[in-house]
């Protein structure tokens, strides 16, 4: 667990004063300070320009609807009635810290902090869409995953989580009028201009039915011939209520949800769930866990990387190579539901543990693969990376800097394509990535080409910690033997009563996780994915925020595209390598 | 009469057979297209999934013919209708053997020319006439790269006229009874498959349909037997190309042992295949690299092989 940075907050006592904020211990140790909202902005611009070694990327900004947490979980203070969040990334310092700022009254707002950083935008309209939060100051704050017409903000407490608790559905006449009208396109609405003073642009509807944005995505393009002069991400088609749900389920039961997040990443979902639950139950996995997750989460990354290499390529009009890769993915799925028995949403993980151990003869499919799997990626580095067609269409297209992608809230390949070794493997290891040898592979240019280096050498590294495993499975148990550990382990329970009764409970209501708070950050197939689970102690979470890599790269995507034209958009949207789920929860 | 019948039954042989060849294209570059990337393709109905076509074609006629109610109807009727017709008359000029042929124009070339340039009239006319934005784009994507490369498919040629001294077909198939054209006129070869390639709109060259940017580019809106006359001009166009290919640099029918029918063909099949191979394993350019490609590179190039033939033939006379 961390400690609080008690440096960073004498600083800032001395700067901005005693009383400007106070601080919050929390499970994950991660710093945490209270503060009212008309020092937010203050503090967090102070955070992000004056300290030394600053904080320099908005990672998360969410919040809570406090109004019907559990008293006894609050930490004594005065419950508020809703909190927003925002996490904060130092890389200089390789730390997280928390903001936090509570609201009283039913729909409160705050000041925006949209001059702060690009992509504090996005993460206010959610805010606003799912709590009902105004922001004051922000350029454009309307609703974002939820259809314009919704009636109500979801994630507030008295909001239905089931369609059960909301009657049975009715598409009236009127109502449908209503519908199609809401979806009639003015231009004006989006903060699009009809015309410049020597064009008149031509808008285009680029999906959310559409052979190039791999699910169903919307692009409202603005178009003078056929540059883009700008371009408007539509989200939201893709919304499942994700958070939501995790709010109904069992600790235990959320699993599978996760899963189909980011669905290419399979159990590395499962994995960041977990990791933040296990903070907050202070479980430790057993050494032979660790590795198995580790291996699963490389081969869902080769997995995911090799899906988002072959459409890339057939962006780019070249129809063979996602056929081998997507033989080469099935046979990485073999191995996997060989394990698993499953093959993309195996939901596998377990608190405390994985599901089963591994079966006999595991190694030799693995083995198989790793042996077979470098010739094949040599093949296709001829093929696609080699081709000077493709090269044509990549090399400095969809450019971006560091000091931007930080900006944007950028991660994973698209920041180290951009020259920036960072990788949370490597700067935060979890599940024992410490032990590994690996390298984290960087490029310069942080085009749509490097970007695609970066992925491609990925998938080397990812093999080489495969291999790892592979040749150092540590014995032992596949669960760890604590109370919370969830199915437990039965073996004591005819022992002794307590462990019975534990055994008992957790089988029947899933576990109890004591209050807290917690954040897990791993480095998922796209970027950073982390969950933030604040728990009042019972057996689901109070609140469960994901924060996935896809949607701030989304909503990038109107700043590397303008100028470029609509071919171009296409390799812009196939380097960002995202999933509609992941934007869209 | 004698002479009427005897064309009018070769023009109805010859149509038939092309439709046909055209239709069953469709089958050999999916079960091509598969070989070459580890999968099946179309393989169930009849031997080899060959009754695959039938079941198209069927499928096709019977599909709701629908005209979008915001087109332009009769030019989106008429559009699609265009492209075949042009590829079917330059196959009029196509010496497909000695006595195979229906009209010995004595400037087959030119026709040939004329009447391949004005498919693209059906990809302008149906893009604009579906009144789709989508469409739009491909038809003013096709109408550019026609432009582009109408020019030096015209003069990649005339090196060949200079040498066989005509531009009649028979006369440029006899005169390469020593060694073909593309002995002496690789360049130019070259240059002409590119265009060829660009004139069918196969990938690379595709970009007028580009379906990751423009979903279907200019034939969004065709459904029906109507898409069915794209598609098969497409096929068309693929046998037109590799037919003058081997007719212009290699020989047309000539070739010992076999009859020359079959000397024609195979050498034809062996150019369809090339086409099939390309679009299993190239990416599409962008249009403006594109563009830039044929006036930059192409009609230098193309020019420079005109002005260097023209040197040596002057030599020689």
């Amino acid at each position: 667990m961390e400690e609080i940075d008690s440096g960073l907050v004498e600083e800032l006592r001395v700067a901005l004063g005693d009383t400007a904020f106070k601080i919050q211990i929390n499970t994950d140790g991660m710093t945490t300070l209270l503060v009212k909202k008309e020092q937010v902005v203050a503090l967090l611009a102070h955070l992000k320009t004056k300290v030394a070694r600053p904080y320099e990327m908005l990672f998360d900004l969410s919040a809570i609807d406090e109004r019907s947490r559990a008293k006894a979980a609050l930490n004594g203070s005065v419950p508020p009635d809703f909190t927003v969040i925002y996490h904060l990334l130092s890389f200089g310092r390789n730390r997280f810290i928390r903001i936090k700022v509570a609201l009283h009254g039913e729909y409160p707002g705050l000041p925006s902090i949209c001059s702060l950083w690009k992509n504090a935008n996005w993460y206010e309209r959610e805010v606003f869409d799912m709590f009902g939060i105004r922001f004051e100051g922000h350029p454009h704050l309307r609703r974002i995953l939820m259809p314009l017409t919704w009636n109500g903000h979801p994630l507030r407490k008295e909001h239905p989580a089931r369609a059960t608790e909301m009657g049975p559905f009715r598409l009236w006449d009127e109502k449908q009028d209503r519908e199609q009208e809401a979806l009639q396109f003015n231009p004006e609405e989006w903060g699009l201009k009809r015309h410049s003073d020597d064009a008149d642009f031509m808008f285009l509807n680029l999906g959310p039915q559409h052979p190039g944005t791999h699910g169903v995505l919307r692009i409202i393009l603005q178009l003078d011939g056929e540059d883009i002069v700008d371009a408007v991400p539509d989200i939201g088609f893709h919304h499942r209520g994700a958070e939501k749900m995790g709010e109904r389920q069992s600790w235990h039961t959320y699993i599978p949800y996760t899963d189909r997040v980011d669905y290419l990443g399979g159990v590395m979902n499962n994995l960041a769930y977990l990791l933040a639950v296990e903070k907050l139950a202070g479980i430790r996995v057993p050494a032979r866990v660790e590795v198995i997750r580790v291996m699963l989460c490389e081969l869902f990354r080769t997995a995911s990387h090799l899906v988002w290499y072959g459409t890339f390529a057939q962006d780019l009009g070249q129809l063979s190579p996602v056929f081998y890769m997507f033989t080469d993915r099935e046979k990485i799925f073999d191995i996997i539901e060989a394990i698993c028995g499953a093959r993309m949403h195996p939901n596998w993980f377990r608190i405390g543990g994985v599901a089963q151990d591994l079966p006999t003869g595991w190694d030799k499919l693995v083995r198989d693969f790793v042996n077979y799997f470098p010739k094949r990626l040599r093949e296709y580095d001829q093929m696609v990376i080699q081709n000077s067609i493709f090269q044509a269409r990549t090399v400095g297209i969809g450019i971006y800097t560091l000091e931007e992608a930080i900006e944007w809230g950028v991660t994973g390949p698209g920041l180290r394509a951009c020259g920036f070794e960072w990788d949370f493997r490597k700067k935060q290891p979890y599940s024992g990535y410490e032990n590994f040898d690996f390298e984290v592979p960087v490029m310069q240019n942080g085009d749509c080409f490097d970007r695609a280096l970066v992925r491609v050498e990925e998938m080397r590294q990812s093999l080489r910690i495969i291999e790892q495993c592979l040749n150092n499975m540590p014995e032992g148990p596949y669960k760890s033997d604590h109370p919370l550990t969830t199915p437990p382990i039965k073996k004591n329970t005819m022992e002794d009563i307590e462990t019975l009764i534990t055994h008992f409970l957790n089988v029947s209501w899933g576990p109890v996780i004591p209050a807290g708070e917690a954040m897990s950050c791993i480095e998922a197939t796209k970027g950073a994915n982390s969950y933030y689970l604040t728990s009042d102690g019972s057996t689901s979470a109070y609140r469960v925020r994901i924060r996935t890599p896809s949607f701030p790269h989304m909503q990038m995507l109107p700043y590397i595209s303008k100028g470029y034209t609509v071919a171009d958009l296409l390799s812009i949207l196939g380097s960002i390598d995202y999933v509609l789920a992941d934007i869209d929860r | 009469m004698n002479e009427i019948l005897k064309y009018t039954l070769m023009i109805v042989i010859l149509l038939f057979t092309l439709t046909t060849i055209a239709a069953w294209l469709i089958w050999l570059e999916r079960r091509m297209l598969a070989l070459w990337q580890d999968r099946y393709g179309p393989n169930r109905a009849g031997p080899f999934g060959l009754f695959i076509v039938a079941a198209d074609t069927i499928k096709l006629f019977f599909k709701e013919d629908w005209i979008p109610p915001f087109a332009e109807k009769a030019v989106f009727v008429f559009a699609p209708a265009i492209v075949a017709a042009a590829v079917l008359l330059s196959f009029v000029v196509v010496p497909f053997a000695p006595d195979i042929l229906v009209a010995d124009l004595d400037v087959g070339l030119l026709f040939f020319l004329a009447m391949s340039s004005l498919g693209v009239y059906s990809i302008v006319l149906g893009g604009w006439a579906s009144n789709n934005k989508y469409s739009l784009l491909g038809a003013l994507r096709g109408a550019s790269q026609m432009i582009s490369y109408e020019v030096f498919m015209g003069l990649s040629l005339m090196g060949v006229v200079m040498l066989s001294g005509s531009f009649r077909l028979t006369d440029i198939v006899m005169a390469q009874k020593d060694y073909w054209f593309v002995v002496t006129q690789p360049v130019a070869f070259v240059l002409f498959l590119t265009a060829g390639i660009a004139e069918t709109h196969r990938l690379p060259f595709d970009i007028p349909e580009a379906e990751s940017e423009l979903v279907a580019g200019f034939h969004s809106e065709y459904s029906g037997m109507k898409f069915g006359m794209f598609f098969i001009g497409e096929y068309l166009g693929i046998i037109l190309i590799s037919a003058m290919v081997v007719t212009i640099f290699f020989g047309g029918w000539l070739g010992p042992f076999l009859p020359p029918i079959v000397w024609f063909t195979l050498k034809t099949f062996v150019f369809i295949i090339f086409f099939i191979l390309l679009r299993a394993s190239l990416p599409r350019p962008r249009y403006d690299q594109l563009m830039e490609y044929g006036w930059k590179i192409i009609l230098p190039i193309a020019l420079l092989n005109l002005l260097v033939t023209g040197g040596f033939t002057l030599l020689k006379a």
